[in-house]
């Protein structure tokens, strides 16, 4: 800023410190309700103070879970969870940039059909066509497995899309300069093109892994196994099952614990990010 | 090191764009020729053809005694630098160098030996750990040039190297790479749309236009006698004037270019043949007035509109002249500094004469070597 107004300074950062306030709040809200004993919440008064319950809690939900409601140990769910993330994490980059690859550098007939066909899938939400998807996974006998769970959410129109964009901003004499240095197509490939890709495949790391970590309508459909739950459905059985009230500091300290890998992935990629951002040039 | 064969070649594009136009070209060992020409001229299709890079439509390539037509650009013992380097950003310059000779599986040492070799030669010796993007872009420009160095090809393929660069340091990159190739008696295809870059490069200049060649011949010769117009006009700047024989006819120059060959209509004469003032009696003389004057340092360009036509031409002179804008000025040029052509087929009409050369520039005696 040019100009230094203490004023507007002030005013600025009220309304920074507000919107931000906002968005933490809930967040602050579950950490204390996971350090609260049970029967807290009945009263009905939410407590904005940490309790004194957090070692017991945590440990209840990681070591027990609750078995009489038919929710493992959430560490299971977790490993679960983990799998499957990053199995649609590593998947979808794999298939995209290759399919990426293979639409900007290679000239075969129906180049461009093919694209618009993996382009026309971005308008089809995984909700959509899930019934359908469901008959396939079930006769092919993938219930209740984590091929089940991964394999129908790995393709992604999405990421080609982005990986296309990127691959056409790299300069052709790059691919020349590697033709003439007797670099193969796939040479180049891993030589130069996945490198230079490095920034991307990180961004969308990231964005893969939180989306298939938060999977939930998925799970919950094909998984009727409890060695399958991933934390996120689990979550949801610990509010609806059993017959006595939501156990919500059980409830919470589940939370907290399934929000930490993505953050845990946000935080480690995001080195990796700025590391790229700095250090790669086309 | 070999030569390099062009037997007809020919480019179509899908859609039927001729980009080249049956060139037929021998280059000898250790030559350093340059395509030179104006964009679209099909120079770089030329070049990307020798690479490999560009598909030939038909004719045959040769390179030594292969015939390379459908060879892999790797396969044709040919090392290109690109006008935008085209350096790998990811890699140091170290590995920059030595990627190619890997993919050629060059043992270890050989590699260490070459990179430090072509580093020191280009004085990048002390880049090597570093990425391109730390480099200023005179020391990108020897990178690529190592890269294609330590290859140690049969050809080196120049694709505009040095439009990239600023002024100065393309004159000194101009001049190193010239002794580079000297000393190292490379063949090298340069191309460039620069004509003086063309001019002071070049063991024989080839210039290009639509697909076809214009001419082909040593600096010198193509500056000193231009087959056609298009040559006339884009060899030597300021370019050459080009004045109709009707019009010296028409305002009293006729006696001295009635020596000219039949189909003579069209008369060329270099900025640096006009000097200002009456000539001898045999001489074309011209009079108009001064549009511009133009100083360039060591010499002025004077725009001067002919008079009883508006076509403007171009005077070189040394220094700066005592000329106002619009002041009456007299130039005149010598019988032997005319070009002679033919408006029609574009053609010189002196050429089938077997007397040599009939212009010869006052300066261009000087530093023929060829």
């Amino acid at each position: 800023m040019v100009e230094n107004n203490r004023w507007g300074n002030i005013f600025a950062h009220l309304v920074l410190i507000l919107g931000v306030a906002i968005v933490v709040f809930p967040v602050y809200v579950a950490i204390i309700a996971s350090t609260h004993p049970p029967g807290t919440f009945v009263r009905g008064v939410m407590p904005l103070w940490p309790g004194t319950n957090a070692w017991e809690n945590y440990t209840t939900v990681i070591t027990e879970g609750r078995s009489r409601a038919g929710t493992p140990p959430i560490g299971g769910m977790m490993w679960n969870s983990f799998i499957m993330a990053m199995a649609i994490t590593i998947g979808k980059l794999s298939i995209s940039i290759i399919s990426a690859f293979a639409i900007v550098y290679f000239r075969f007939p129906f180049r461009i059909f093919f694209f618009w066909i993996i382009f026309l899938t971005l308008m089809l939400p995984v909700e959509v066509r899930i019934v359908p998807t469901f008959q396939v996974v079930a006769d092919l006998g993938m219930l209740n497995s984590f091929a089940g769970l991964s394999i129908p959410l790995i393709a992604s129109a999405t990421a080609t899309f982005l990986f296309r964009q990127f691959f056409m901003t790299v300069p052709e004499e790059l691919m020349e300069a590697a033709r003439v240095d007797g670099a193969g197509p796939m040479k180049f490939f891993k030589d130069i093109l996945l490198p230079l890709s490095i920034t991307n495949i990180a961004a969308l790391f990231v964005i893969m892994f939180i989306y298939g970590w938060n999977q939930y309508l998925w799970p919950l459909l094909i998984t009727t196994d409890p060695d399958y739950y991933t934390i996120v459905m689990g979550i949801q059985r610990m509010v609806t099952g059993g017959d006595s009230e939501p156990l919500w500091h059980l409830v919470m300290a589940t939370v907290v614990l399934a929000a930490l890998p993505p953050v845990l992935v946000i935080l480690f990629m995001q080195r990796l990010f700025v590391k790229g951002l700095t250090e790669t040039e086309k | 090191m070999a030569s390099i064969t062009m037997d007809d070649l020919h480019k179509v594009y899908a859609g039927g764009v001729q980009a080249v136009t049956g060139i037929s070209l021998d280059i000898e060992d250790g030559e350093m020729i340059v395509l030179v020409g104006p964009s679209g001229c099909g120079k770089s299709t030329l070049l990307r053809m020798v690479a490999g890079l560009e598909t030939i439509s038909s004719g045959t390539l040769k390179i030594g005694d292969r015939v390379v037509n459908n060879l892999e650009p790797a396969d044709r013992d040919i090392a290109m630098v690109f006008q935008n380097y085209a350096l790998y950003p990811h890699m140091t310059v170290y590995n920059n160098l030595a990627y190619g000779l890997k993919n050629r599986r060059i043992p270890k040492s050989e590699i260490e030996r070459r990179v430090r070799e072509a580093a020191e030669m280009l004085e990048i010796g002390a880049f090597l750990d570093r990425k391109p993007r730390q480099l200023s872009g005179g020391q990108r420009q020897r990178v690529a040039m190592g890269r294609a160095l330590v290859r140690e090809p049969a050809a080196f393929l120049f694709d505009e190297p040095l439009s990239n660069l600023d002024a100065k340091l393309r004159v000194q990159m101009r001049v190193e790479i010239r002794q580079l190739q000297k000393r190292l008696g490379t063949t090298s295809l340069y191309v460039t749309h620069d004509q003086l870059e063309a001019l002071t490069l070049a063991d024989r200049l080839v210039v290009l236009n639509g697909g076809v060649i214009e001419q082909v011949g040593t600096p010198m010769d193509v500056y000193r006698k231009p087959a056609s117009t298009f040559v006339a006009g884009f060899i030597g700047s300021p370019a050459m004037n080009m004045i109709s024989m009707d019009y010296l006819r028409e305002n009293g120059a006729g006696g001295a270019v009635d020596h000219l060959p039949s189909g003579t209509d069209l008369v060329g004469m270099r900025p640096d043949d006009l000097v200002v003032g009456a000539g001898p009696e045999d001489a074309v003389t011209l009079k108009g007035h001064v549009v511009l004057v133009e100083p360039a340092g060591a010499e002025s360009h004077i725009y001067v509109d002919l008079t009883g036509s508006k076509q403007p031409i171009t005077v070189r002179i040394a220094g700066l002249p005592e000329l106002a804008e619009g002041a009456e000025v007299q130039i005149h040029a010598l019988r032997e500094a005319l070009h002679p052509y033919n408006r029609e087929t574009g053609r010189r009409t002196d050429t089938d004469a077997a007397h040599g050369p009939t212009s010869v520039s006052r300066r261009s005696h000087v530093g023929i070597t060829s």
